[in-house]
Formats: C-alpha cells, structure tokens, sequence
C-alpha cells in the first residue's frame, strides 16, 4: 500500500471487512519483510516506553535541562483526583501527555510520535484508554498501527515537523492520529476513524511553532495537552455520528497549503509568536545568556 | 517510510534534531575512529552553537562518541561518564561557512594514537547528513543502512568488494565514491537495502587494498 490517502485506507479496510490496524499490520509487516508477529511486538515494545515514560514524567520533582519546566504533570495528577471540571478521566489524559512531554524535555526516554515535540499525545490518549481499564494491550498496541498510518497519510501528503509546517503538523497531526487511534478502540468503524482524524486536524489547523528559546518545552508541553482534548473530542463527534464536510485527504491538503503560507518567524526558528514575547525573550536570556 | 518512522524512533529527549541526530552524529565519529576515543574537539556551528545546552545536544554528542544509541539513558550523564572514562571533550562554537545550521564538526583522537574527523548535520527527525570524513567529501543521510569501505584507489578494489555484496545478496541502493587523490586513500559510501551481516563485513576487511569497514546503521 502507498499510504498517500487517509479515505482509501478506510475503503480497503471496509471492502476488506477489517479494521484499519489489521490492515495495515499485514501490509507493514509483508513491507518490512518481517512477520505479524514481529511488527506487532515492535509497537507493543513503544507502547511500553510511553508507560514507562508517563510513570516517570508525574515525578513532581522532575525539571528539564534548561530548568524552564517540570513538575505540572503531577499537578495535574493530584487535581484529578477532585474530578476537576473536565472529568477526572480527561484531566489525567492530559496529565499523562504532559508527563511525556516534560520527561522529554527532561532528557527522558520517549517515542516520537510523530515527532519528539509531539510525543505526549498518544500516551495522553491511548496509554490513558488503557492506564484506565478501557481497553486491553493488544487493542492499545493496535490503535497505535492506526496511528501510524494516518501519520503516514499526512508526512506523505503533508509534513509532520515543525520547521515545515508549524506546530499544526506536530501537534495537529499527533492529535489526527491519536483521534483515529480513539474511534477503532470505541469500536468505530473505518470510517468514523477517518472523519475523527478530519475533525482533529480541523481543530488545530494554522497552530504555529514559536517554541520559546528554541527549546522543545513552552508551549510545546502543554499543546500536547490540548491535543489530547482535541483527539477526544473528535474521536466523539465521530462516535456520535458527526461527519467532516471537508473530507479527511483535503484536510490533509489544507494542512500542508497553511503550512507552506506560514512565514518562516513561525516555523521553528524562535523568530516569531511566543518566542518573541517580552517574557519568551526573558526566559531565553535567562537559559542562554543574552 | 514505513509504521516506525511515524510511531518512533525511540528516543532520549527533547529534541530528535538536537539530541538524537547529534548522537547518531557522534557514533558516526566513533564507528570512523574504531576505537575508544581519548580526546574529542568538537565544532558547532549554527543553531547547535546557539542552543545546545538547552538541548542537551553535547551531552548527545559525547554520548555518540562513546558508542551510545539515540535511546540510551546513559546520555543525560554522558559528560560525568566521559570523565570518568578518560576521554577529554573540548566544545568550540565556531560558524562554518555554507553549512546547515546543526552542524558539528567532531575530531576525535584514539588511545593508540588513530584520529578520525566527521562533519555532518543533523537535518530533522534524527535523520543526519554526514558531509566529510577525514577530509574526503561525502553525502549520506543515515536512512539507509549505509558501508563506508576505506581503500587504496587501486584497480578491481571497488569490483572486488561489490562482488562480495553480490554474493551475499545485499542490494545497493546508492553508490558514491570520493577519491581525493589519484592511487591514494579513497572511501566508498555504499547505501544497501536490508541488513548487512558481520560475516560480510569481516570478510570485505580482508581484501586487497581495503583499509576499514564500518557500517552505519539506519535508526
């Protein structure tokens, strides 16, 4: 398979009558030449260091190299425990994606997914949908094949880095495939996955990268919460029925013609947005020197 | 592309450009040198001059330099372990002119004496562009599994070890070859399709006018 259109992986897992990750497991393995098996162990293995990592990342006493962030995480986690306005299910989903973040920017062990600025999303979502008794590992492992492949739609079709297409295609991109990832663990059809996936990109379309001091810690941290929010949100506007007007592909599209319209202040570079706040500009000095 | 481009690598943060492509960086220089290294200068140039601290992009580089792999908790103490080991690091930041903004340039000297030097670019997603060894220009991006094969330019020495290739069944992808000199030392920068074994390489070692042989693996 390409993997060059989200709507056609949906066709073929429909025709085919699977789901997206098991079609995309025999194709990926037959590509790798490896077995099912093999692949499958792969991603179960990167499911286990994202929970390794959310378990390190609630440390309350965990800082970054640069001593700009660390210790929100466990925050969160305490918070959660009154409920907290959005639920205490949402508010440790996101606990979780800022604990993978701030262990990232910690020096910690992480995967990125897509990208290492991104990498809380996915364990904000599926590692959460598991942590929570709400699915199995085998479900979880293979939610993250769904992830995968969506990702793979949109690095092809679009860009995944920040440096290219802004935050829109890190955490944009994180949130569209942990949003497809949520509907097949619902038990969704292809179809919904790709409509949630849409409706994700939709919500973090035209997000720039203005990552302060050029580090990957603010606002990065906590994007990757919001990302979590948005995948959630959309993965149950899809449930509901909810279709996308704008088919998944043109999204996609969309993404990649906002990114390429970005100037290059906001792509990166420290140039423009927070990074160039009075306060953004005070943290750099005080991390590097004026 | 494949599943692990998207959901990976798996990697030590924060940065895949600044902290895993600077180790894969530093493991090039370490896999050139073929030896623990005792000294290291390195050179950093750009936006690794200004922001590797926050980074942690000399940690990743000395990681690399040691042996380490981008996802090796060892990283965030690979300075104290330097140390430890023996091996002086020495940081300048200096721009090179017309080169990426992530680029170092890593001198390394070995315990018997050997040196190696490596400039290369870490362009995103830990992907790297490895730019010159030990003054010879090359370009190669790390994605591929990828044989540097060190020789004397001599004649059937680029046969001799493609034939190898051949027999062992290893495909290549991409082949370039920097010959600074006529008859002096060259270097075959060999891309290849699937995994290369030890038996092959260990037997490309041993040919006429073949000096070393490192593979590079992809991430």
């Amino acid at each position: 398979m390409e993997y060059t259109s989200v709507s056609g992986l949906c066709r073929e897992a429909e025709e085919q009558g699977k789901t997206i990750s098991a079609l995309v497991l025999a194709d990926q393995a037959q590509q790798m030449e490896l077995t099912r098996e093999e692949v499958y162990d792969r991603m179960a293995q990167r499911l286990q260091v994202m929970r390794q990592a959310v378990q390190a990342g609630v440390d309350p006493a965990l800082r970054s190299t640069s001593g700009l962030t660390g210790g929100d995480a466990a925050k969160l986690m305490d918070y959660a425990q009154s409920g907290g306005l959005s639920g205490s299910f949402l508010t440790r989903s996101i606990a979780r994606a800022v604990a993978v973040a701030e262990y990232n920017a910690a020096m910690g062990k992480v995967v990125a997914a897509p990208t290492a600025g991104s990498c809380g999303t996915l364990p904000g979502t599926v590692v959460s949908m598991l942590e929570e008794g709400l699915c199995g590992e085998e479900a979880a492992v293979m939610a993250l094949v769904t992830a995968g492949a969506s990702g793979m739609v949109i690095a092809q079709k679009a860009c995944i880095a920040g440096a290219q297409g802004g935050c829109q295609a890190e955490c944009g991109s994180a949130a569209a495939m942990a949003a497809a990832a949520l509907v097949e663990l619902k038990g969704g059809s292809p179809t919904q996955a790709a409509h949630a996936c849409a409706m994700a990109l939709k919500n973090q379309m035209g997000l720039v990268c203005d990552p302060v001091a050029g580090l990957v810690e603010i606002p990065c941290i906590k994007r990757n919460a919001g990302g979590v929010s948005i995948a959630f949100t959309a993965a149950d506007m899809a449930l509901a029925g909810v279709e996308s007007k704008i088919p998944v592909d043109e999204c996609i599209q969309a993404m990649a013609a906002v990114g390429d319209a970005m100037a290059p202040s906001l792509k990166e570079t420290a140039q423009g947005g927070l990074a160039v706040t009075p306060t953004g500009l005070r943290l750099k000095e005080q991390v590097f020197g004026s | 592309m494949n599943l692990f481009d998207i959901i990976g690598p798996v990697m030590i943060g924060p940065s895949s450009s600044h902290t895993a492509g600077a180790v894969r960086l530093g493991r090039v220089a370490w896999k050139i040198l073929g030896e623990p290294a005792v000294q290291a200068e390195i050179c950093l140039s750009g936006s690794f001059a200004q922001t590797y601290r926050g980074h942690g992009t000399d940690k990743a580089l000395v990681a690399g330099i040691m042996g380490m792999h981008s996802d090796d908790e060892g990283i965030r103490s690979s300075l104290e372990l330097a140390r430890q080991r023996g091996l002086e690091v020495a940081f300048r930041q200096q721009d090179i002119p017309g080169a990426h903004p992530n680029t170092a340039r890593i001198a390394v000297t070995g315990a018997s004496g050997a040196k190696a030097v490596v400039q290369g670019a870490s362009v995103g997603g830990g992907n790297i562009l490895i730019t010159e060894i030990n003054g010879m220009t090359v370009s190669f991006t790390g994605q591929y599994n990828t044989l540097l094969v060190l020789h004397y330019d001599k004649p059937g020495t680029i046969a001799a070890v493609t034939n190898f290739m051949a027999y062992s069944e290893v495909n290549i992808g991409n082949f370039r070859l920097s010959r600074p000199k006529r008859g002096g030392e060259a270097l075959m920068t060999i891309e290849v399709d699937g995994d290369v074994s030890d038996a092959l390489i260990a037997s490309l070692r041993i040919l006429p006018n073949v000096i070393n042989v490192v593979l590079i693996r992809a991430i």
